[in-house]
C-alpha cells in the first residue's frame, strides 16, 4: 500500500471535516428558529397583537445574519464531494446524486423563493401570503436537510443498489429502499430533531439576558414561552430517536457501537459506561487506550444495543480478531474475502474483453459471493488494525452529547414551568444559567457529528468504500493551501457574523 | 409515465434539463452582472444601496440555481461531476470561493458592527460579479475546447500497482486554470472569449433588470450608457467565439463503437443537422438583440424579459449542440478516448427514470417562483422605501 498517498487523504478528510463543522454552526439555529418564527407570526395573525410582529422580526432578523453565512458554507458542502471526493462521486453519484438533485428542485428553491418575501414581502403581500412564506421558509429548510441526511444514511448503511461490475460503481435499484433506509429515517429524525434544541438554547439563552438586563421584557417572556415548549418537546423526540439509533449502529456499525463505548473485549451482558477517563494508552503491540476512571452500569450496552441484557456486544477485540463462539467475523477475514472480490472483478473485466463467457460467469459469481467485504479488500497486505476508528474521540464526543442531553432536558422544564408560573425573572441564577447553556447546544450538536462521522472511520461508505479510494487525485499541497483559505476566509465571517448578531440583539425592540 | 423512453432517450431527456439548468444560470447572472456595475451606475451610497436591494432580493435564486445545477449534474452526468469537479481543482476553487462572499455579503454589508467594514462587503460584491461570469464562461468553454484529462475506470482495482486507485486524472499541475493560456487550437482565445462574452451579457442583463426594477432617473441614465458599449463588447465577444466555433474541429463520437473522433466543423454540422435547435437559437438571438433594442431606443423598461429569454434559449441551445448528435460534451483533449459523451457519463437507466419522475415537479418550481418575483416587483425600489427602518435592507 505504498502507493497511498495518506497526506493527501488525512488533509482532505481535514478539509471536510472543517467546512462541515463551520456549515454545522449554522444550519441547527436556522432549521429550529425558522418554526419559532412561524408559529410567533401565526400568533400575531390570530391575535393582532403588533408586540407579536415586533418579536416575530426580531428574530428574523437574527435569523438573516445567521442564514447567510449558513448558505455560504453549505455551497462548499456540496462541491467539495467533487473536487475533493472525485472517485466517491463516480462510485456513488447514481445514487448520491439522486438525493442531492430532489434537495436542490424541491426544497432550495422552496426556501430562497420564500425567504426573500419573508424579509421584504411585509409591504408588498398580504399578510396571510407572508405567514405561508414564513411556514414554506421552516419547511424548505427542514426539507434540505431531509435529502441530505437520506444520503449520509446511505452511507452509513448502503441499502437498495448493486454494483454494476460493467461501469464499475454502485447502481441504484430500489429508491424507496434508498429514501426509507431505517438508518436515513433516523438519521434524519436524531437530527433535525436535535437541531430544534440548538435554536430552543439560543432563544431561551437570549431571552434570559434580556430579562438579566431588565430590557425587551415582554419579547423575552413570550419568546421564553415558545421556545422552552419547543425546546422540551424536541429534547423529548431527541432521547427517543436517539434510543433507536443506537440499536442501529450495533446492527450495522459494530465497530462505531465498540468506539463509542470504549469497549475493547465483547460480552453478553455488557455494561455501559456512563462516564470514563481514558489515562495513557497501554503499551502493547497494538495500542489501546485504557480507562483511569469508569462508572458502569451493568448489562446496559446489551440492553441499549439489542433490547436484550443477555445478547452480545462485540468489542474492538472481537471484531479485528474475530469471534466465533459469537459468530463474528475477523478483519482479517474479510480483507481476504474483499481482495477476492476486487480479483474477481479485474479477471470479469479481462474476460469480457475476450469475450470469453465461462470467465465472465465464474468471476461474477465469485464477486457477488465477495461483494459485500468489497472494499476491505483496499487493507490487503495492511494492518487490519488500521480499520479502527479513533476511540477516544468517540467514546468523548458520544458521552458529552448524552450528558448535555440529560441536561437540556432538566434544563427546558424548569424553565417550562417557571415561565408558566411566571417566577422567572426572579430566577437570576437560572437566567445567567440559561444564558451561558448557548454554546452546550452547539456542543452537543457537533459532538453528534464526531460520533456519527469519526466513528465510521475509514469508511466512506460502510464496508464498500474506505476514505483511502474515496479521493481526488490532486496534490495535497492543492488541499492544504484551500484548507487554509477556508480557515480563514470562515473564521473571519464567523467573526463578523457574531459581532452583527450580537449588535443586532442588544439592539433589541425596544431602541 | 417515462416508459416511452429508454436508456437514450433518458440520456437525452437528462441533457436536456441540465442545459435549461445551465441556461437558466447564465440569464440569472445578470445578479453578477449588477454588482459588477455598483462603482459604475451609483453615484453616491444611496444608489449603491438601491442597486444591491435590488439584485440583493434575487441573488438567491441565482446561488440556488448554481447548486441545483451542480445536483443535477451530479445525478444524471455523475463522471462528468467526478472528472471535472476533481480535476479543474482549482477553477471550481476558484468560483467557490467567489460565491462565499457573495452569500454574507449582502446580508453583512449594511448591519451595524460588521467587523469589515462595508466597503469591504462591497468588494466582495464586486469581485463575485466579475469572477461569477468570468470563470463560468472559461469553465463552460472547455465543453468545446476540451480539458486535460484522462478516466479509466478499472484503476478502481488497482490496488497493487504505484497509482492511487482513482479512476479519473487531471492532466497538467494547472487543475483547470490552463484552459486561460492553452495555445493548441488557440484554445485560450476561444475559452477567454467566452468568459467574457458572459461576463458582458451579465452586464447587459443587469443594465435592463435595473431599468425594469428601480425607480431612480440618475441610475436609469447611467444604465442607458453602460447598456451600450457593455453590449457592444458583448457582442464582439461572442459573435468571434460563435464563428470560430463553427469553424473549429468538434469533438464526435462514432455511433457504433463509442470511438471520439476530431470532425471538420463539427458544430456547424450539429446546428445544419439539428435544424429545430438551430431555429430556436437564432430566436434565442434575436430576442435577446431585441430586449437591448426595447430599452436603448425605444424608451421601454421591458427589455429584460425579451433579452432574458433570449439568453435562456440562446444559452440552452448552445449545450445542446455539445452534447447532442453524437458529440462529446466533455472532451479531452489529453486522450480522446476518455471525452465524456452523455451514454458513458450518465446514471443508470433506474436512477434516470427516478430522477424524470421528480423532474415533473419543475414547472410547479417555476411557477411559484415566476408568481413571487411578480408579486415582489409589482413595486419599483425607490429611495423612500429604503430609508424606512423596519424594513430589512441590504
Amino acid at each position: 500500500m505504498n502507493h497511498i498517498d495518506w497526506e493527501l487523504i488525512n488533509w482532505s478528510r481535514a478539509q471536510f471535516a472543517l467546512t462541515a463543522m463551520y456549515h454545522w454552526i449554522f444550519v441547527p439555529l436556522t432549521l429550529g428558529i425558522t418554526f419559532m418564527i412561524a408559529i410567533m407570526e401565526t400568533i400575531y395573525l390570530k391575535t393582532q397583537d403588533e408586540k407579536w410582529k415586533s418579536i416575530t422580526k426580531f428574530w428574523m432578523k437574527v435569523f438573516g445574519i445567521n442564514f447567510a453565512i449558513g448558505v455560504a458554507t453549505g455551497l462548499i458542502m456540496e462541491f467539495e464531494f467533487g473536487t475533493n471526493w472525485s472517485n466517491y462521486s463516480w462510485f456513488v453519484g447514481d445514487i448520491f446524486g439522486a438525493p442531492l438533485a430532489i434537495e436542490g428542485i424541491m426544497a432550495f428553491f422552496m426556501e430562497s423563493t420564500f425567504i426573500a418575501v419573508m424579509f421584504f414581502g411585509w409591504d408588498r403581500v398580504s399578510p396571510k401570503f407572508h405567514l405561508l412564506s414564513s411556514w414554506l421558509v421552516a419547511i424548505g429548510s427542514n426539507l434540505s436537510a431531509l435529502w441530505i441526511l437520506v444520503a449520509n444514511g446511505w452511507m452509513q448503511n448502503p441499502t437498495g443498489t448493486s454494483f454494476n461490475p460493467d461501469t464499475m460503481r454502485n447502481e441504484m435499484i430500489d429508491f424507496w429502499a434508498v429514501l426509507f433506509n431505517p438508518v436515513a429515517v433516523n438519521k434524519f429524525l436524531h437530527t433535525v430533531i436535535s437541531s430544534y434544541i440548538v435554536s430552543a438554547l439560543f432563544v431561551v439563552g437570549i431571552s434570559a439576558w434580556y430579562l438579566l438586563k431588565r430590557r425587551d421584557i415582554v419579547l423575552a417572556k413570550r419568546s421564553m414561552l415558545v421556545a422552552s415548549v419547543f425546546g422540551l418537546l424536541a429534547t423529548i423526540g431527541t432521547f427517543w430517536s436517539g434510543d433507536e439509533s443506537a440499536r442501529q449502529v450495533a446492527a450495522t456499525q459494530p465497530m462505531k457501537l465498540a468506539a463509542m463505548e470504549g469497549l475493547y473485549k465483547g460480552d453478553r451482558e455488557a455494561p455501559l459506561i456512563a462516564m470514563g477517563i481514558f489515562g495513557e494508552q497501554e503499551n502493547t503491540i497494538h495500542k489501546r487506550e485504557k480507562f483511569i476512571v469508569e462508572f458502569k452500569i451493568p448489562k446496559a450496552l446489551s440492553y441499549l444495543a439489542f433490547l436484550d441484557s443477555d445478547k452480545f456486544v462485540p468489542g474492538i477485540d472481537d471484531l479485528v480478531h474475530g469471534n466465533p463462539k459469537e459468530r463474528v467475523r475477523s478483519f482479517q477475514e474479510r480483507i481476504d474475502s474483499g481482495k477476492m472480490a476486487i480479483d474477481a472483478l479485474g479477471n470479469y473485466v479481462k474476460a469480457k474483453k475476450y469475450g470469453d463467457l465461462n470467465t465472465i460467469e465464474n468471476e461474477l459469481k465469485t464477486f457477488r459471493t465477495h461483494e459485500k467485504d468489497f472494499g476491505y479488500g483496499y487493507y490487503f497486505g495492511k494492518n487490519p488494525h488500521t480499520l479502527i476508528p479513533n476511540v477516544k474521540m468517540s467514546f468523548y464526543a458520544f458521552h458529552i452529547m448524552v450528558i448535555l442531553g440529560t441536561y437540556f432536558l432538566v434544563l427546558f422544564i424548569i424553565l417550562f414551568v417557571k415561565t408558566l408560573r411566571g417566577k422567572l425573572d426572579k430566577s437570576r441564577g437560572l437566567l445567567r444559567l440559561t444564558l451561558w447553556s448557548i454554546p452546550l447546544g452547539y456542543i452537543a450538536s457537533q459532538s453528534g457529528w464526531i460520533v456519527a462521522e469519526v466513528g465510521r472511520q475509514p469508511w466512506t461508505i460502510q464496508n464498500l468504500l474506505p476514505n483511502i479510494a474515496a479521493v481526488s487525485q490532486i496534490d495535497a499541497f492543492s488541499v492544504q493551501i484551500t484548507f487554509f483559505l477556508f480557515l480563514i476566509i470562515f473564521t473571519t465571517l464567523l467573526i463578523a457574523e457574531i459581532k452583527i448578531m450580537l449588535s443586532a440583539i442588544k439592539k433589541g425592540t425596544e431602541h | 409515465m417515462f416508459s416511452f423512453l429508454d436508456y437514450s432517450g433518458l440520456q437525452h431527456y437528462w441533457w436536456i434539463l441540465v442545459s435549461l439548468l445551465g441556461a437558466l444560470l447564465v440569464f440569472l447572472l445578470f445578479v453578477q452582472g449588477g454588482q459588477s456595475l455598483i462603482y459604475t451606475l451609483a453615484s453616491n451610497e444611496k444608489e449603491k444601496t438601491m442597486l444591491l436591494n435590488s439584485t440583493g432580493r434575487k441573488w438567491e435564486i441565482t446561488f440556488t440555481t448554481l447548486v441545483t445545477f451542480g445536483g443535477a449534474f451530479f445525478a444524471s452526468f455523475p463522471l462528468f461531476y467526478s472528472t471535472s469537479f476533481g480535476g479543474a481543482y482549482w477553477v471550481w476553487m476558484a468560483i467557490l470561493f467567489a460565491f462565499i462572499l457573495q452569500a454574507v455579503s449582502y446580508e453583512f454589508r449594511s448591519k451595524a458592527n460588521n467587523f469589515l467594514g462595508h466597503k469591504t462587503f462591497e468588494v466582495f460584491l464586486f469581485l463575485n460579479g466579475i469572477l461569477g461570469s468570468l470563470l463560468l464562461g472559461v469553465a463552460v468553454s472547455t465543453f468545446f475546447t476540451g480539458a486535460e484529462f484522462s478516466v479509466n475506470k478499472t484503476n478502481i482495482l488497482d490496488i497493487s500497482s504505484s497509482k492511487m486507485p482513482i479512476i479519473s486524472a487531471w492532466e497538467t499541475p494547472f487543475h483547470g486554470f490552463e484552459a486561460l493560456w492553452t495555445t493548441e487550437n488557440l484554445a485560450f482565445i476561444q475559452n477567454i472569449s467566452l468568459g467574457l462574452a458572459v461576463f458582458f451579457l451579465a452586464r447587459v442583463l443587469a443594465n435592463l433588470y435595473f431599468q425594469n426594477n428601480i425607480k431612480d432617473k440618475n441610475i436609469y441614465k447611467k444604465s442607458q450608457k453602460s447598456l451600450i458599449y457593455n453590449s457592444v463588447l458583448f457582442l464582439i465577444f461572442f459573435l468571434f467565439w460563435l464563428i470560430r466555433l463553427l469553424f473549429l474541429d468538434g469533438f464526435a463520437v462514432n455511433p457504433s463503437n463509442g470511438k471520439v473522433f476530431m470532425e471538420p466543423n463539427k458544430y456547424l454540422h450539429n446546428f445544419l443537422e439539428m435544424p429545430l435547435v438551430l431555429a430556436v437559437f437564432l430566436v434565442g438571438v434575436v430576442l435577446v438583440l431585441a430586449g437591448i433594442a426595447a430599452n436603448m431606443f425605444f424608451n421601454s423598461k421591458k427589455g429584460i424579459w425579451f433579452s432574458g429569454l433570449g439568453t435562456v434559449l440562446t444559452v440552452w441551445m448552445l449545450f445542446l449542440i455539445a452534447g447532442f448528435n453524437n458529440t462529446a460534451f466533455y472532451p479531452s483533449a489529453h486522450d480522446l478516448q476518455s471525452s465524456l459523451t452523455i451514454y458513458n457519463a450518465s446514471s443508470s437507466e433506474f436512477t434516470l427514470k427516478t430522477m424524470s419522475y421528480v423532474s415533473l415537479l419543475v414547472p410547479f418550481v417555476v411557477a411559484y417562483i415566476a408568481l413571487v418575483w411578480k408579486k415582489m416587483d409589482s413595486k419599483e425600489i425607490s429611495s423612500e422605501e429604503l430609508k424606512d427602518s423596519e424594513n430589512h435592507v441590504y
